[in-house]
């Protein structure tokens, strides 16, 4: 596990003091903090977030794919797609199998765009389509895509999907279009609303079946629970070796 | 002399499509638009979210500003948002209770745009029609109380937010 950004620590501990002043102990076990964590819906988004997710891939389970399908019922993809073939239909995330080929233990975890802090799609993007929000989700602005898609290609975690038809009946927070390249938004429309309290549609997929696999939260706000989770336990980055320094982190690979 | 060779061409149609029977109402302007009602006011003195006048001149200058603003800062306000158009202008369903889209002569886009022959590419992505899409969410969905009550049970912290809905809800005991 590699943190590349530097923090400025008395910022930091200023922040730490200030949250630790606005919490407030209303009943055992429950206490009264992280008020105001959504920002209001006409400010714009700030780098002193950087949203993250942590897969403990433990509690993962082999053939449950129930985040995937909590993924397309909330963003509305792979159903209405019927004239692409199989390797054409998006795939906002996925399930994937990691196998020991010299004990044969398997594992399962689900991909989906990392929202590197340095990522490769955006470094190639000729038009400026693919972009990354300061508060570190990374989009295509599919207003300005070209489909050009060598985004697809420069992605290292093959996360990208291009929609190769004509589609109909999307739903109004995932807006996708023949000709335009696409990938996991971390839920953005639920962070702007939420904030801190949002839940990926993944995340909340996988809650529901009992798993709680994903932990949703400020990879820079040291007592959000991914932040405490990643100081406690640690996390594992895929392709760490590429520096891109990814926000989604995984355990137990 | 041209004025004269017109007037008698112009006698000689007229007295042709006497003689064809074709109506002579086939000759007047395309009709104007029948510009559908929107579903409620902005506000009593204002129908729309901008006067009248201003937005059938302007909306694609509010709705582009509004694209941006959303999409790189995720600035999502409520009054030029394009969601908020279709949702106010556009019924779910047509007459015969189909879809409406955007290729349905009635729905409130097409219905100006076809007129102007102005192409509208909006909806190539977007939802040409209201869809509901709070139906999974966990602050507003009967289905998914367990996700909401989940992290109380674990001892965790609940946020004010939450908090302010579950006693709403009349579930805080």
């Amino acid at each position: 596990m590699t943190h590349k950004s530097e923090i400025n620590s008395s910022r930091r501990q200023f922040l730490n003091g200030s949250a630790i002043a606005a919490g407030l102990a209303i009943a055992p076990g429950v206490m009264l903090h992280q008020v105001a964590q959504a920002k209001p819906a006409d400010q714009a988004v700030t780098s002193d977030k950087r949203w993250g997710m942590l897969i403990d891939t433990n509690k993962c389970s082999k053939g449950c794919d129930a985040c995937v399908r909590g993924c397309q019922t909330e963003n509305g993809w792979g159903e209405n797609e019927t004239k692409s073939g199989p390797n054409q239909v998006a795939q906002w995330i996925r399930k994937v199998e990691l196998r020991d080929t010299s004990t044969g233990f398997t594992k399962s975890l689900p991909l989906m765009c990392q929202h590197c802090e340095h990522p490769p799609c955006v470094d190639v993007c000729p038009t400026g389509a693919s972009f990354k929000r300061a508060d570190g989700i990374v989009l295509v602005d599919k207003h300005i895509c070209i489909g050009c898609r060598y985004c697809m290609m420069a992605c290292p975690y093959k996360a990208r999907s291009f929609i190769h038809e004509d589609l109909q009946d999307q739903l109004p927070v995932a807006p996708r279009g023949k000709g335009t390249v696409e990938s996991c938004t971390l839920c953005v429309h639920r962070v702007d609303k939420d904030g801190e309290n949002a839940i990926p549609a993944c995340a909340e997929a996988c809650n529901a079946e009992g798993h709680e696999a994903f932990v949703f939260g400020d990879l820079k706000n040291p007592n959000s629970r991914i932040s405490q989770e990643l100081a406690k336990h640690g996390g594992t980055q895929i392709r760490a070796d590429l520096g891109l320094n990814v926000g989604i982190r995984y355990r137990g690979i | 002399m041209a004025v004269m060779y017109n007037y008698v061409r112009s006698l000689i149609l007229l007295a042709g499509m006497a003689l064809l029977g074709l109506p002579l109402v086939a000759q007047s302007e395309t009709p104007l638009p029948v510009i559908p009602e929107a579903s409620s006011r902005f506000s009593a003195e204002q129908a729309c979210v901008e006067p009248t006048e201003e937005m059938r001149k302007n909306h694609m200058n509010y709705i582009l500003h509004q694209r941006d603003e959303t999409m790189h800062k995720g600035i999502r306000t409520r009054q030029h948002s394009l969601e908020e158009c279709i949702n106010c202008h556009v019924p779910v369903e047509d007459k015969d209770g189909q879809p409406m889209r955007i290729t349905n002569k009635d729905h409130f886009c097409s219905s100006c745009h076809t007129y102007a022959a102005v192409k509208v590419d909006c909806f190539q992505c977007h939802a040409d029609r209201p869809v509901k899409t709070t139906a999974f969410h966990p602050l507003t969905s009967q289905a998914s109380e367990k996700t909401a009550f989940h992290h109380s049970d674990a001892g965790e912290t609940v946020s004010a937010d939450t908090l302010e809905v579950l006693a709403e809800e009349g579930k805080l005991q």
